[in-house]
């Protein structure tokens, strides 16, 4: 698919919470938790076996699998956050109740549950428009 | 399937297991919750109104339950400074504004002030544990300092409402007691307690506690590390949170302490907060009963399996730097049988061990007299902390500590990526190791 088919795509998924945004897109079929993928302190993916490993997440807009791993992700959000070191926002297939509260409590934009696989239409570096209150994820 | 990482979720994901699409209906509030929305009850009530309804809303939870108890999970390394900060401006409240409104317990804390010299723990560190302690006494929290609060405190029962923060507590409390919670990470098990309730959505609802995957258990693991390796196997199947797996093939008896490895390492691998044991867990006192419908096909889970797993926690020589028993601490029961193993019997000074428990079990183990005998061998009693919440790569580094033992495959789990080799055995060829300074005794399951 060229850039220009891509101009103007818009998924529809769960509304969630944080204000909308633009920005690009850094896509893997992977999973995520912020304790046990990322480097916090560099603002990329540190976990080996991770896809996006040596990434820099920061100021992108995350598009995910699933959200995995323990409890401490969702005080650890707003710690990105407030130190600058954060994506723009959490596109995810599918959120679990831990990454819906650090969001909730960061503020940051959270979408899931598209009716596709959302790592396999999006594609890094497109520009996207994420709109949070609607739930939707526009290629612009 | 045994080394590779967690699975890819499958399509069929879109059709089973998972939450209805949205209904774009509002959450129906009560006079007095939309009142604390509105501020009308302070700050803290505001925040945690706010934060029950933004997470009720993105699970379209109808409304709010009341909640019996609330377990915070808030080590600093999790807190960090932002964290910290925030629990202080709500501790900085008028007393009326700040305080609890139902019994609130912690999970365990990053620093034991009687030990953290000793593992190599920074001043920073300590005042960072100070800080948020005095924050939380502050509003009204009961510094329990455990993640076996359900062993320990008190284990809630069939049918009750609770907010539990830690995976461990909340999948035995669903599981094994029949009590009704979400992972409810930090900020809003904080919100469940400043108000005594919780968005109604997941495992508080009937038709989510239903089982979703069925698996025959072949095995029948001989010890608390193979318990945990069966957990970590399911774990490693999961899916997504709303998974419910069923395991067919396990007749009780099956204690406490090897359903809490079992659902701790499940809970851990597989971020799942609840599983049914046939006539074993309450809510499914049949195979039939698990599940709305047929049973579904099983997968097999044999002694070949867990044993795989446990091999793939295999060193590739014998050294050793130090024996971990943690995640979850210790009950009195493990503390007794550590203390049995480790009786007359003298540590390596090559080898470190540090058995991590809570402060009330560490009291009635001091007065029974188990705490000296573990210490006499030269290991290390840590209270009110486990292993990977006390900035376990800083102490791993302070140590020079890589190759690391222990009998919990959550732990083995989590250390792998803070720079540990882990190695999961026995408790008994734990303790046999260390005495004898390299790794032995882990010929059962190789």
């Amino acid at each position: 698919m060229s850039m220009e088919a891509g101009t103007g795509r818009i998924w529809r998924g769960h509304p969630g919470p944080g204000a909308r945004v633009e920005g690009e897109a850094l896509v893997a079929a992977d999973n995520f938790s912020a304790r046990y993928d990322l480097d916090l302190t560099k603002g990329i993916f540190s976990r080996p076996t991770h896809k996006l490993v040596g990434e820099s997440y920061v100021g992108k807009i995350l598009v995910l699998n699933i959200a995995k791993g323990g409890v401490a992700t969702a005080w650890m959000l707003r710690e990105m956050v407030e130190r600058g070191l954060a994506p723009k926002a959490l596109i995810l297939n599918f959120a679990n109740p831990i990454m819906a509260q650090g969001a909730a409590f960061a503020k940051l934009p959270l979408i899931d549950r598209f009716p596709v696989d959302i790592t396999a239409v999006v594609q890094t570096g497109r520009r996207l428009a994420v709109d949070p209150e609607a739930g939707t994820v526009a290629v612009v | 399937m045994i080394s590779s990482p967690l699975p890819i979720a499958p399509l069929l994901q879109w059709g089973e297991g998972a939450p209805a699409p949205y209904r774009g209906e509002p959450m129906n509030l009560t006079d007095h919750e939309q009142a604390m929305l509105a501020g009308a009850e302070g700050p803290a009530r505001q925040y945690a109104m706010e934060q029950i309804v933004s997470v009720g809303r993105f699970f379209d939870a109808k409304d709010t339950v009341a909640i019996s108890q609330v377990h915070i999970m808030a080590d600093p390394e999790a807190l960090g400074p932002s964290g910290l900060a925030f629990l202080e401006q709500l501790a900085a409240l008028p007393k009326a504004q700040r305080r609890v409104r139902v019994p609130t317990v912690t999970d365990p804390r990053g620093v034991d002030f009687a030990a953290y010299k000793r593992l190599g723990q920074t001043e920073a560190m300590a005042d960072l544990e100070r800080r948020a302690t005095a924050a939380f006494e502050a509003l009204g929290v009961m510094m329990t300092n455990t993640c076996i609060n359900y062993q320990s405190v008190i284990p809630p029962v069939k049918g009750e409402h609770i907010a539990f923060g830690d995976t461990g507590s909340s999948i035995y409390a669903n599981s094994v007691l029949g009590a009704r919670t979400n992972f409810e990470g930090g900020p809003s098990a904080l919100a469940a307690a400043l108000t005594g309730r919780t968005p109604r959505y997941g495992f508080h609802l009937d038709e989510r506690r239903r089982g979703t995957t069925h698996f025959e258990v072949t095995a029948r693991p001989h010890d608390l590390a193979e318990w945990g390796a069966l957990g970590a196997i399911v774990g490693r199947a999961m899916t997504s949170y709303w998974e419910v797996p069923v395991l067919s093939g396990l007749a009780p008896p099956v204690t406490s302490d090897e359903i809490k490895q079992f659902g701790a390492a499940l809970a851990s691998f597989g971020s799942t907060p609840l599983f049914h044991m046939p006539g074993v867990t309450p809510e499914a006192p049949d195979l039939q009963s698990a599940f709305d419908g047929p049973v579904p096909a099983a997968r097999r889970i044999g002694d070949a399996d867990v044993a795989a797993l446990m091999a793939s926690y295999r060193p590739k020589d014998d050294k050793l730097d130090v024996v971990v028993f943690a995640a979850p601490q210790l009950s009195l029961f493990e503390m007794r049988e550590l203390a049995g193993l480790l009786d007359g019997k003298r540590l390596s000074p090559k080898v470190a061990m540090l058995a991590a428990t809570s402060p009330d079990i560490k009291a009635a183990a001091d007065r029974m007299g188990l705490t000296a005998t573990i210490e006499a061998s030269g290991a290390v009693v840590l209270s009110g902390v486990c292993f990977y919440q006390m900035y376990a790569r800083e102490i791993g580094q302070a140590n020079g500590w890589t190759r690391l033992m222990s009998n919990s495959a959550k732990i083995v789990n989590i250390l792998g990526g803070y720079g540990y080799e882990p190695v999961l055995a026995s408790m008994e060829a734990c303790v046999e190791s260390a005495v004898a300074g390299r790794i032995t005794g882990l010929g059962r399951s190789a």
